[in-house]
């Protein structure tokens, strides 16, 4: 299943490449037609296992051999965390068919070979579990995402796609060492040469290295990771990449490529390295802090409206880092719903922005009005200004919204860890009203002095657009009122990664939560987590978890 | 030498006896292509000919020869290599209206030079072989005699080679005055017992190696010859010269155990390191093509050469896949430049191939393919190759090097994609068409074209299912 899911992407992606050779549509419809058998896959899949994806297992699927020599099998698994992730892909995936629906007319086949391969790459990420297929799908969805910001990008693109792909290649290299150095480590200690994630998971009982290169392999994969995520200071080729792509490629690159940084510090670099990491966690935290503040002052002073989307997501990203690295279930549930909600609101935003640019012909906010005769757009276009308002403001974390969510349990958990690195990371909660009030004034708000009639009438958001926008709007806000089946899903898979040593979860000893009330220190975190009680929001604050109100 | 020796032989005198009838061909007949086809048949039947005398190996051929898996398996990938020069060769010269025979007979004959190195087990064949290869080299570098930078580049090499070769020669004769004996795995087993002279020896070897696989600070021929060549010939000097030098110094470096020897393996090393530096930081620099693929074919031996600082069975794999790697990735790369050619005209610069994707997408795509290869990235065998030497390295904790190559990588990687990024760049009007590239309209022929897509279909095969080729190489441990 999971692995026919990647084929029908795969295929899907030829098929896109030899339709649009006779006639631009067919690419288009194939690529669509592909997407929705890659969801019916899911959906089948989903609908066989949710009862073991409720417990957190996983689902086992594909397996072979590929290069026997050195013990690389192609082996596809999913559990709730893999599952939630493929679903942000395939949606993100439609939502980036149609933005480049009236976009891209040059070479169209080409551009969905290269769209469905990405999101093909993106998908096998979510679910290799081999280290080589793993590190394999990481680069190869490099490639084609080079090829739509290098041909299809606007004005600095051969510099945006370059810089994109050597960071990542970059990156990439340094965690390919560290893969090697688990296999040869491992295979030294226990005599079995292999790349397979559960053997190398299981056998962590018995370690096969010792702290001080656990730490610095640790450190290969957090590069990788951190790059891609991007953590400040490993943000700068993010702004380039996402604002010289086509819109779909924006959309791809925030809503997707991003999570895969973020999936990969949940996936491989906790549960692999419970204790270096706890040793690194008040560094990631800072950076996390670091990138939440410096993302939102650069976004404050962007001119750029998809430059600034851009500077949100480092923003955001801050926030799923300091989510990760509070160690505790409670702040991992929250990077995970920030990371699916940053995928949609963001996803949306590119989709919004690019085509905004594409009618009035400047990504410049102060120049948009020029081409709506100087009235606010927001009087020419109210589908679109308002649409665009909602993700705006799901962006600054509205309550109601999943970003909310998100941000609120990743803030919520890290103060168990360190009450100031949750303090000042809430201050980017205030810098992200700042920036996106300022950019919902100054894109659809604000006009200018008329100028000569302009020629092109400015049209709104047409009924395809409209409807995309609509199931993405309720999805956004599915997630901020009720995101409890989402967190099922990927709860106890989340609760399972978690360093289980005692040392290694600072967020384990007594701390304090919002509200003055102090926490009971949970010890058992298969019971402080939140697969127990599906019930409602407050299972989110963890059953074990005492509320002691006026102590 | 008995009937079974000769047929371990095979391959070896099949190339040789076709170069004899490409001269007769040339001489006595007048059709231009005669000895194209000769050396192409020729090709294919001593490619056959290594599957029809596999049961014989391993054997030793007198003294001067082993005929082993190992042998067999780099005279394969000459092979293939001269088959695909020479059909990369004969529609590029009939355009430019370059005579066929002559060219085609020296290609033979350097593949039997190269052959013979490969297989070579004594001092005498090393020399044999290497002085058949360079001897072809030199008039084929100089082989487009109106084009004075070819002629500049035949001379340099000329010299130069010489040079390298006279070190070689020397260094032999004083690891003999040194150990008294000439047999290359004799001395690699039981080693020069601390004989100063042979120390010397093979420091001089070294040398006159260094110059052939143009390894720093031996490198400095590489971007005059490769670009004074024709483009085929390049692909040649590129690939198969280098690779059968390279197979020697795995077999006998690695059998000696150089990795363990401490200063020998430093120097290595650094030369390695040297290589991989100088060469990607040059070609970072270059505006040319054949200059820019010229310097980082300097850091691909320069990646090899780490292989065998390592040593051990991991230097084999890791040696025959990146070796077969590079083969197909170069040769295509120099054979693309080969069939945009036009008159006498040949896409030299990054701006004469700008917006090619738009004219001619198939050339633009295997051209990509050969980059990535070269420069590692998944779906191409590039990437496994240099995935087995990060492995070789890290299994021998050898961290620093890695680092080193993986910086390399980097590097590297930002002049592949500045070249690719100029193929898929829009074309704009007033900048395009400063040359004719010749994509339009079918001009590639079909020969040239047809090659370029196997070679394509191999990179990107072997990148997506290595068994197929680790199944062979491991065959030659």
């Amino acid at each position: 299943m999971l692995a026919l899911l990647i084929a029908a992407l795969l295929a899907g992606g030829l098929l896109a490449w030899m339709a649009g050779r006779v006639k631009p549509l067919y690419a288009r419809l194939v690529s669509l037609a592909s997407l929705a058998a890659a969801a019916a896959l899911w959906a089948v899949t989903f609908a066989l296992n949710i009862s073991s994806l409720g417990k957190g297992q996983f689902i086992s699927g594909f397996k072979a051999a590929w290069i026997p020599q050195i013990g690389v099998n192609i082996h596809f698994a999913a559990d709730g965390l893999s599952m939630a992730f493929v679903a942000l892909t395939i949606v993100l995936g439609v939502v980036a068919v149609f933005s480049s629906w009236s976009e891209i007319e040059e070479r169209t086949g080409f551009f969905h070979f290269n769209l469905m391969w990405v999101l093909a790459g993106v998908a096998g990420v979510f679910l290799s579990f081999d280290m080589f297929l793993f590190y394999f799908f990481w680069e190869m969805m490099l490639i084609p995402m080079y090829f739509l910001i290098a041909v299809w990008g606007h004005e600095k693109k051969t510099y945006a796609s370059i810089k994109f792909f050597i960071f990542t290649q970059a990156s990439g290299l340094l965690m390919l060492m560290s893969i090697l150095a688990l296999f040869y480590f491992h295979g030294r200690a226990t005599g079995n040469f292999t790349f397979d994630y559960f053997t190398l998971l299981a056998d962590k009982a018995k370690p096969y290295f010792g702290a001080g290169t656990a730490f610095i392999v640790m450190l290969g994969f957090f590069t990788a990771f951190a790059v891609k995520l991007p953590a400040f200071p490993f943000h700068s080729w993010l702004p380039d990449a996402h604002t010289e792509a086509p819109t779909a490629g924006s959309i791809v690159l925030a809503g997707l490529l991003l999570k895969t940084g973020g999936y990969g510090l949940i996936r491989f670099v906790l549960p692999f390295f419970p204790d270096a990491s706890a040793r690194f966690a008040p560094v990631a935290l800072a950076l996390g802090v670091a990138g939440v503040l410096y993302g939102a002052v650069l976004a404050f002073a962007q001119q750029d409206l998809k430059r600034l989307i851009a500077d949100t997501s480092i923003s955001h990203m801050g926030f799923v880092l300091i989510g990760i690295y509070a160690l505790n279930p409670v702040a991992l549930n929250g990077a995970f719903i920030e990371m699916i909600a940053h995928g949609i609101s963001t996803g949306m935003l590119f989709f919004i922005a690019g085509t905004l640019a594409g009618r009035v012909g400047t990504r410049d906010m102060s120049r948009m009005s020029k081409a709506a005769n100087g009235l606010p757009l927001w009087s020419v276009m109210p589908r679109l200004g308002s649409v665009g308002i909602i993700f705006a403001l799901a962006s600054m974390g509205l309550p109601g919204t999943g970003n909310f969510v998100g941000e609120f349990l990743a803030l919520l958990g890290a103060f168990a860890s360190s009450p100031v690195i949750a303090i000042t990371g809430s201050l980017g909660l205030i810098a992200a009203t700042a920036y996106s009030l300022r950019m919902i004034r100054k894109a659809f708000f604000e006009g200018s002095k008329p100028t000569e009639p302009a020629g092109v009438r400015i049209t709104d958001f047409n009924a395809r657009e409209a409807a995309v926008s609509a199931v993405m709007i309720l999805a956004i806000v599915w997630l901020g009122v009720y995101p409890q089946p989402v967190i099922n899903t990927a709860g106890p898979v989340l609760a399972r990664l978690i360093p289980t040593s005692a040392s290694a979860a600072p967020g384990r000893q007594a701390g304090y939560i919002p509200g003055g009330g102090a926490v009971q220190p949970c010890h058992n975190f298969t019971k402080c987590s939140l697969k127990t009680t599906p019930s409602g929001f407050a299972a989110v604050f963890g059953k074990g978890t005492k509320w002691a109100p006026g102590n | 030498m008995g009937a079974r020796e000769l047929i371990a032989l095979l391959p070896i005198i099949l190339i040789s006896v076709s170069a004899v009838l490409a001269m007769l061909a040339t001489a006595f007949i007048k059709s231009e292509s005669a000895p194209a086809y000769v050396s192409a048949i020729g090709f294919v039947i001593a490619f056959i000919s290594l599957f029809v005398a596999y049961p014989e190996l391993p054997r030793a051929v007198t003294p001067l020869l082993i005929m082993d898996y190992f042998s067999y398996f780099y005279i394969g990938l000459i092979i293939l290599a001269g088959l695909a020069v020479s059909l990369l060769a004969y529609p590029d010269f009939k355009k430019r209206g370059v005579r066929q025979g002559e060219f085609h007979v020296l290609l033979l004959l350097s593949v039997a030079g190269s052959a013979t190195l490969a297989a070579s087990a004594h001092f005498a064949s090393f020399l044999l072989g290497l002085e058949i290869l360079s001897v072809s080299l030199y008039a084929m570098i100089a082989y487009d005699r109106p084009d004075i930078k070819g002629l500049e580049a035949g001379t340099k090499y000329l010299v130069l080679a010489s040079v390298s070769a006279a070190f070689l020669f020397f260094g032999m004769a004083m690891v003999y005055a040194g150990v008294g004996t000439m047999d290359l795995a004799g001395i690699a087993v039981n080693g020069i017992g601390g004989s100063i002279s042979a120390l010397a020896g093979i420091a001089m070897i070294l040398v006159g190696i260094g110059f052939k696989l143009a390894l720093v600070p031996f490198h400095m021929w590489t971007p005059d010859v490769y670009e004074g060549a024709p483009s085929p010939v390049t692909a040649f000097v590129a690939s198969a010269s280098k690779g059968a030098v390279f197979a020697l110094v795995l077999r006998y470096f690695t059998q000696a155990g150089i990795h363990d020897t401490g200063a020998l393996a430093y120097v290595l090393l650094a030369v390695s390191i040297a290589s991989m530096f100088i060469g990607n930081l040059l070609a970072l620099l270059q505006e040319n093509l054949k200059r820019l693929l010229a310097y980082s074919s300097i850091a691909h031996l320069g990646y090899l050469l780490l292989l065998i600082a390592a040593g051990g069975r991991g230097a084999f794999i890791a040696g025959g896949y990146y070796l077969a790697a590079y083969f197909a990735a170069i040769i295509g790369a120099f054979g693309i430049i080969s069939a945009l050619s036009t008159g006498r005209k040949e896409p030299r610069m990054l701006d004469d191939i700008r917006g090619l994707a738009w004219e001619s997408p198939w050339l633009a795509g295997f051209l990509s393919a050969m980059l990535l290869s070269l420069a590692g990235i998944p779906l191409t065998a590039g990437f496994i190759a240099k995935f087995y030497i990060i492995s070789l390295g890290i299994s021998k904790a050898m961290w620093w090097p890695v680092i080193m190559l993986i910086i390399n990588s980097v590097i590297g990687l930002a002049y592949y994609l500045r070249v690719i990024a100029a193929v898929y760049e829009r074309p704009q009007k007033e900048l395009f068409n400063a040359m004719q590239t010749g994509a339009e309209a079918g001009k590639i022929s079909l020969i040239s074209g047809g090659v370029l897509a196997v070679l394509s279909v191999i990179t990107v095969i072997l990148g997506i299912y290595p068994p197929l080729l680790l199944k062979i190489i491991e065959r030659t441990l």
